[in-house]
């Protein structure tokens, strides 16, 4: 019968499917991965008197203060330890207290314009968003397809997959100098950077969503006679979103790592060479609070993207 | 009445494994006419899931060939539609979607806008499921797909409907509900349909023949039986007739005494 018809093709998609998932089994980002069925439910406020929505939206406040204080207690005892142990003379990095007197030039001004590498931190920070937003693009752009070849094609997947596990496994860095060889310039350099180090995570989870299709939408799709366009659009994508989001917001967070590092190493405008520029002028408080910024602002980041994700996976297929 | 509606000849069906080529189905020789309705049943691992995707085309017959009306068929299509056990509805569209899908796919060209959603509309109202058109699958209940899963497979008008063990993972009460819409659609319609079962009240209730599988590997039909009762059938009426028996117990005779389940022979 069919179980027996399919088992020799089932156990090979399996087993590739396994295989990409042991790959990237720790790297997954539980929230994306859900069905996007599950992400259906639609909040219902009721229909609207303003007093209604203004009792909502007091909920909703009260529920997010209640969910943020365990942080905020816990940041606040962190933040006096911290201060208690540097106060004294003579400490290697400065107290908090310190580090918000010494850069508060910094914080008040993120769009101060000065000359060269003297810009405020919001440019900085905007001139490594620039780079990860050119190179995350085209991983996107170029893991999507190459993971859609992977995840549908067996002699594809035999041929890529091997390459994309070796070099899956080369650290950001290690491309640098191989990419300013090749691009003579800084910032090509630094993008491409990016873009070697999404891409994978990329591949990766499209390749297993692809792959993972159920049998059964293949077969409706088959019975139906679905063209080649009309399977992408109408049962592949929507099918494989949650997987590709995973990848891309792995990927997004591996870029903001990867220009922090290389920016280190090429210099210029951007969060990564302020640092580096700050450590060499020995301006501990100047690191502090740009590793904040990057923090919060990779933060942010994969926040955009799981959103994005949710959103395309509540509406995909939908007419 | 065409004769020979659909005519499954010489069919077998086996696949390369690692211990050597597998023989799942042999032999296989059948000849439907237009409006029957077929039963088909056999223990689990005959291979009667395979013939129904030979017919569908999913599966490749490796001997032999199945025709409908007259030429051969090798490749899926919309003229033979199947309702798959496990429902298969697309989780991300909801059932009015489904449906048409499916609705705008075979009859993209042949109907204007406005007439693909009236009859989307008309095929959700013959299974009752009209009221929840914009629900999403997991929203609605095991029955409820296997409705819309009969109704995506209806709007597209099928000169075949292909059943497989659509009523399986259902309990009883729905099931017996679900029967008798299917009867009801069959009277209507008058559409050809083969359907897998697991159950020996389902195949008497519903079929006018009854094809029985032998056990696989190199599963054959062992015997072809004509139910002798008139429709339409009203399940507590027939049950007490004596054809519905007799078909019964045939039935019964050929599982569990000639051809007993493998593992419980052994």
């Amino acid at each position: 019968m069919n179980k027996v018809a399919l088992v020799s093709k089932v156990s090979l998609d399996e087993k590739r499917a396994e295989s990409l998932m042991s790959s990237i089994d720790t790297e997954r980002v539980r929230e994306t991965a859900a069905p996007p069925s599950a992400a259906g439910a639609k909040v219902q406020s009721p229909p609207g008197s303003f007093a209604s929505a203004a009792r909502h939206l007091v909920e909703r406040v009260g529920k997010a203060l209640e969910g943020a204080l365990p942080t905020a207690v816990l940041l606040a005892m962190l933040l006096g330890a911290w201060q208690l142990a540097c106060s004294e003379p003579g400490a290697s990095l400065p107290p908090p207290s310190k580090v918000i007197s010494d850069t508060w030039p910094l914080i008040a001004h993120p769009f101060y314009v000065g000359n060269g590498t003297d810009q405020g931190l919001g440019w900085q920070i905007l001139a490594s968003l620039r780079r990860v937003a050119m190179g995350f693009g085209l991983a996107a752009v170029a893991g999507i397809s190459l993971g859609v070849l992977i995840g549908h094609s067996k002699v594809a997947f035999r041929a890529l997959d091997p390459m994309v596990q070796v070099l899956r496994m080369v650290p950001p860095l290690a491309w640098l100098p191989l990419s300013l060889a090749t691009f003579h310039q800084a910032n090509p350099s630094a993008v491409f950077v990016i873009f070697i180090t999404a891409i994978w995570p990329i591949v990766l989870n499209t390749a297993v969503g692809v792959s993972n299709i159920p049998q059964n939408y293949r077969n409706i799709a088959k019975v139906l006679q679905l063209t080649g366009p009309e399977y992408f659009f109408k049962i592949m994508l929507p099918a494989t979103v949650p997987y590709m989001f995973t990848g891309l917001r792995i990927g997004i967070g591996m870029s903001w790592i990867a220009i922090i590092a290389s920016e280190t190493l090429i210099g210029g405008v951007g969060i990564g060479f302020f640092i580096w520029d700050a450590w060499n002028s020995s301006l501990m408080s100047e690191i502090i609070i740009a590793l904040v910024y990057v923090g919060l602002v990779g933060f942010a980041l994969d926040r955009l993207i799981g959103a994005i994700g949710r959103l395309i996976s509540r509406t995909a297929g939908a007419r | 009445m065409t004769l020979k509606h659909l005519s499954i000849e010489s069919v077998g069906v086996s696949f390369p494994t690692r211990d050597g080529t597998f023989t799942a189905l042999r032999d296989i020789n059948l000849t439907i006419a237009q409006g029957e309705f077929v039963a088909m049943i056999g223990h689990s691992g005959c291979g009667k899931s395979t013939l129904l995707n030979v017919i569908a085309g999913l599966v490749e017959a490796t001997t032999g060939a199945v025709l409908l009306d007259g030429k051969v068929v090798d490749s899926p299509g919309a003229d033979r539609a199947v309702v798959f056990q496990d429902h298969s509805l697309l989780p991300w569209l909801s059932v009015y979607d489904n449906v048409r899908l499916a609705v705008d796919k075979v009859s993209g060209k042949s109907r204007t806008r406005a007439e693909r959603h009236t009859w989307t509309m008309h095929n959700l109202d013959l299974v009752d499921m009209a009221h929840a058109k914009d629900k999403r699958p997991h929203e609605i209940s095991g029955g409820m797909k296997q409705r819309v899963g009969i109704a995506r497979a209806l709007s597209m008008e099928p000169r075949i409907l292909l059943l497989d063990e659509p009523f399986g993972a259902l309990d009883a009460l729905t099931r017996a509900t679900l029967q008798d819409k299917v009867m009801n659609i069959h009277a209507t319609l008058k559409n050809t349909v083969v359907m897998i079962t697991h159950d020996i009240d389902e195949a008497v209730l519903l079929g006018d023949r009854i094809i029985m599988m032998t056990n696989g590997p190199a599963a054959t039909i062992g015997q072809d039986l004509t139910v002798g009762l008139p429709r339409p059938r009203v399940r507590l009426e027939t049950a007490n007739d004596p054809a519905y028996l007799t078909a019964r117990s045939e039935v019964m005779r050929f599982l569990y005494d000639r051809f007993q389940h493998p593992k419980e022979a052994a």
